[in-house]
């Protein structure tokens, strides 16, 4: 057993995992909200990134200005996918809406490739050093960052669906949009506001994998990642997206340390969450901490 | 019962769903700070009624009035903001919150500060909102006397305790005219009671004009004001309890001694 290694990877996978947590986070949300399944999500990272990329290298704008103009953009972005393309379906279809959701998704991929190209491209440097040593282990500083960012990011929701006006605003919402709307909620806002939140949050992933593997449309397979953490942790529960985020984070480089020591199936490192995704629905078909949804007949 | 102006008033109120007639031109006005019920069979229009005041419906005809405004094309939730809070037939609590959470959403139009402030939670002021919010609330809740469940989750507790905090809920609106649908539903002797002295006092200390659906008969004739009786989605009477009891329509309504005495309407579909 090579200790050094598993610890290394599983370090990495919680680092990452709670990337897939973020996203996750943001699904759950729009899910919550609007009851829409966003199969865009993956698109929104790479929308982001490619935003921010675009701001540091043509506009030559130093990190924190780019990174608050994109969040900026993001929102307004979230909020007009929201009002332009979901609001006119609201009472069609689940399917339909589906439909809209992965057509969007197919558009933004072609969109991002036809201004931007399809290789891979870095960002310019952003951190002095590349890596840090934590506790005798190698860290990428932006993974580092990204941690401190998710955490806050986590944080922040907690705060919000707690304290906060809107969070209530949504919470209710999400529970019965008839009744909130007799309280005073404006439906329509909150719809938006989900959106424009989930973008946001995404783009804040998206950037992040950016800097460290370069922007290319590899990021949107980050949304079909977060299937898995949604699933595990249950499609409605924010807490469960998190731990599902994490898990399969773990997961996956546990599995490429499998292959790599034992098996050398290779490839493993992409299908294990999916594996894993699969049992669970055998078991636990409502997720970790999904509401069962209980039908009379 | 002071006279007063009108606040709201319904001008010939027509709701048909396809071919069914909910309600056909239904005209009335509920005054300022009266007790304003509306009886009638099952399926006589009374929660179509209340959904084209609050707003969930919109009426095919006619006119919806709030102190003098035309409310008929706004949406529900504006209608909230301007003063119109209401309880559901069925429980309609968020179950998953506390009953303080519950509440809270009632403030939802009267707390200002929006995202930003409450991002920055302490310095913009929002904490002190808050504080101020949390007070009235707790009145209301002393008021309910719900203090003891206020942090328990809203779908655990009894029915009658559900009732009261959705109640409680729709105060928390600070609402000019407070649409009940049913309060007393599935309620035993003494919860009724209790309700209607809520009813009582929130009319009479809180100073809210209340519009009420009720089945239970000695609890309407009791409280209310006034009453309006619906029928096969038209207005058969209307006028103080005593009045209206002695009707010969309204008894025709409900005894049904005469057959023929509806055969002239469409048979309408129960409408929720």
């Amino acid at each position: 057993m090579d200790w050094p290694l598993l610890l290394q990877l599983t370090l990495n996978g919680l680092i990452v995992g709670a990337l897939y947590g973020v996203v996750a986070m943001s699904f759950v949300l729009i899910y919550k909200a609007s009851q829409v399944v966003n199969f865009a999500q993956g698109e929104f990272l790479l929308v982001g990134a490619w935003v921010c990329w675009w701001l540091l290298t043509d506009w030559q704008l130093p990190f924190w200005a780019g990174f608050l103009f994109t969040l900026a953009f993001m929102t307004l972005f979230g909020i007009i996918i929201q009002v332009v393309v979901l609001r006119p379906l609201i009472g069609e279809p689940v399917i339909s809406v589906i439909m809209a959701t992965i057509g969007l998704g197919i558009f933004f991929q072609a969109l991002m490739k036809w201004i931007f190209g399809v290789f891979a491209k870095p960002f310019p440097p952003i951190f002095a050093a590349d890596q840090v040593s934590v506790l005798g282990l190698q860290v990428q500083t932006v993974y580092l960052l990204s941690l401190g960012i998710s955490v806050l990011i986590m944080l922040g929701f907690a705060w919000f669906f707690t304290f906060s006006k809107h969070g209530l605003a949504m919470r209710a919402t999400a529970f019965d949009q008839q009744v909130a709307q007799s309280l005073g909620v404006s439906v329509p806002k909150v719809f938006a506001m989900s959106w424009a939140i989930s973008a946001v949050v995404s783009a804040v992933a998206g950037v992040v994998v950016g800097v460290v593997n370069g922007v290319s449309s590899a990021l949107s397979f980050y949304g079909i990642k977060v299937f898995p953490a949604v699933i595990l942790g249950g499609l409605d529960s924010i807490l469960g997206a998190v731990l599902g985020g994490l898990i399969v984070g773990v997961l996956e480089n546990w599995a490429q340390y499998l292959d790599a020591e034992w098996l050398n199936w290779g490839n493993m490192y992409t299908i294990a969450p999916f594996y894993a995704l699969i049992l669970i629905l055998l078991i636990k078909p409502y997720g970790l901490f999904g509401t069962k949804n209980i039908e009379r007949v | 019962m002071q006279e007063a102006r009108p606040l709201l008033e319904a001008i010939g109120v027509s709701l048909r769903f396809g071919g069914v007639r909910a309600l056909t031109d239904v005209s009335f006005q509920v005054r300022q700070g009266e007790i304003f019920s509306i009886i009638g069979p099952n399926g006589a229009g009374k929660t179509s009624m209340v959904n084209c005041i609050s707003g969930r419906y919109r009426p095919t005809e006619g006119q919806i009035r709030f102190e003098g405004q035309d409310i008929t094309r706004l949406r529900p939730n504006r209608r909230a903001a301007i003063g119109i809070g209401r309880t559901f037939q069925n429980l309609a609590l968020f179950g998953h919150m506390t009953v303080l959470d519950n509440i809270m959403v009632g403030r939802h139009h009267l707390l200002r500060k929006g995202f930003l402030p409450g991002m920055i939670y302490w310095l913009g002021g929002a904490q002190r909102e808050e504080i101020a919010h949390r007070r009235e609330v707790e009145e209301i809740i002393d008021f309910l006397e719900i203090q003891h469940v206020r942090k328990a989750v809203a779908g655990q507790l009894s029915y009658g305790l559900r009732k009261r905090v959705e109640l409680a809920r729709a105060v928390a609106l600070k609402p000019k005219l407070i649409l009940l649908d049913e309060p007393m539903a599935g309620m035993n002797l003494e919860e009724k009671e209790d309700m209607a002295r809520y009813i009582l006092d929130l009319n009479e200390e809180w100073g809210m004009t209340v519009l009420m659906i009720e089945h239970d008969m000695g609890v309407v004739m009791d409280i209310s004001h006034r009453v309006m009786v619906l029928d096969f989605g038209r207005k058969i009477a209307e006028g103080a309890p005593e009045a209206v009891l002695a009707d010969e329509h309204v008894k025709r309504a409900y005894l049904g001694e005469a057959t023929e005495a509806s055969q002239d309407t469409a048979e309408p579909e129960t409408v929720a």
